[in-house]
């Protein structure tokens, strides 16, 4: 789906990225542990946490994931949202909890379409088999 | 490696919003050079948490990044506490971070295994008290 859809799906504000709404994405992971997230994420994606700092975003650099949704209704100061744009990550927020956000993504088949088993760790769906 | 490229990094210990900076840094080079996107990826992982490592546990350090023909080297060099027991540090989940770090969203005791994880070849050099130094080996 589309980080548009993403965006529809959840209710979600667009604090950055705008220009990115068009843009794929094929996996998600919901989790506050980056070091999780890197341990576990596969595919490009989109990661949704109510973690707050800037160290969500350079996890994402490094994981070359493009969109975060910052969920429970927690706004990301300023600078993490500029830092965000800079790199070239879509920022959105979202009043929903964290298991109703992923859920939602869930059902409406992100991490889903190529129709294999999402892995079962760390909350996270993605698209290929773990290893 | 005597013809490597060679890059240096300072990593700030003294501010947590600054670990990563680096490993960001490294990363833009070796697209510039055009090392492949997965080794990338692969490297960026594993001296992003060797740096939040040197942040959360030595006061930073010095990472320098070494360019061969077919080898990439990453050697994390930090004068911390060391590394009282490498084999418990290397299970996933064994962590000495304190909460304080957990709330940040790290600390979970995935540092090592994930360097490990991500690399072709990983050597642990520590001693308690002296400090330790880490390097991460690719081949190209």
């Amino acid at each position: 789906m589309k980080i548009s859809d993403v965006a529809r799906i959840l209710d979600a504000r667009v604090m950055t990225g705008g220009d990115m709404l068009e843009q794929e994405v094929h996996s998600a992971c919901g989790s506050d542990m980056m070091s999780d997230v890197l341990a576990y994420v596969k595919d490009q994606g989109v990661l949704l946490t109510g973690l707050i700092n800037v160290q969500v975003i350079r996890t994402l650099l490094m994981m070359d994931m493009n969109c975060v949704v910052f969920i429970r209704g927690k706004v990301p100061p300023e600078g993490i949202v500029e830092f965000a744009a800079d790199n070239g990550v879509a920022v959105l927020q979202t009043e929903l909890p964290m298991f109703e956000s992923c859920g939602r993504l869930y059902m409406a088949g992100l991490g889903r379409e190529c129709g294999c088993d999402p892995a079962p760790d760390a909350g996270c769906a993605n698209g290929n088999e773990d290893e | 490696m005597s013809e490597a490229l060679h890059y240096h990094f300072d990593v700030d210990g003294a501010n947590f919003s600054n670990a990563g900076r680096a490993s960001v840094e490294t990363k833009k080079l070796l697209r510039q050079i055009g090392v492949p996107a997965e080794t990338i990826r692969r490297i960026a992982v594993a001296m992003y948490e060797g740096e939040i490592n040197m942040v959360i546990h030595a006061h930073g350090g010095d990472a320098d990044v070494y360019i061969t023909e077919d080898k990439i080297l990453i050697q994390l060099r930090d004068e911390g506490p060391g590394i009282r027991s490498v084999e418990e540090a290397m299970k996933e989940g064994f962590s000495t971070a304190p909460e304080n770090i957990r709330a940040l969203g790290f600390g979970a005791g995935m540092g090592l295994p994930n360097m490990k994880r991500y690399s072709d070849d990983m050597h642990i050099d520590t001693k308690v008290g002296v400090g330790t130094t880490i390097e991460l080996w690719y081949n190209l």
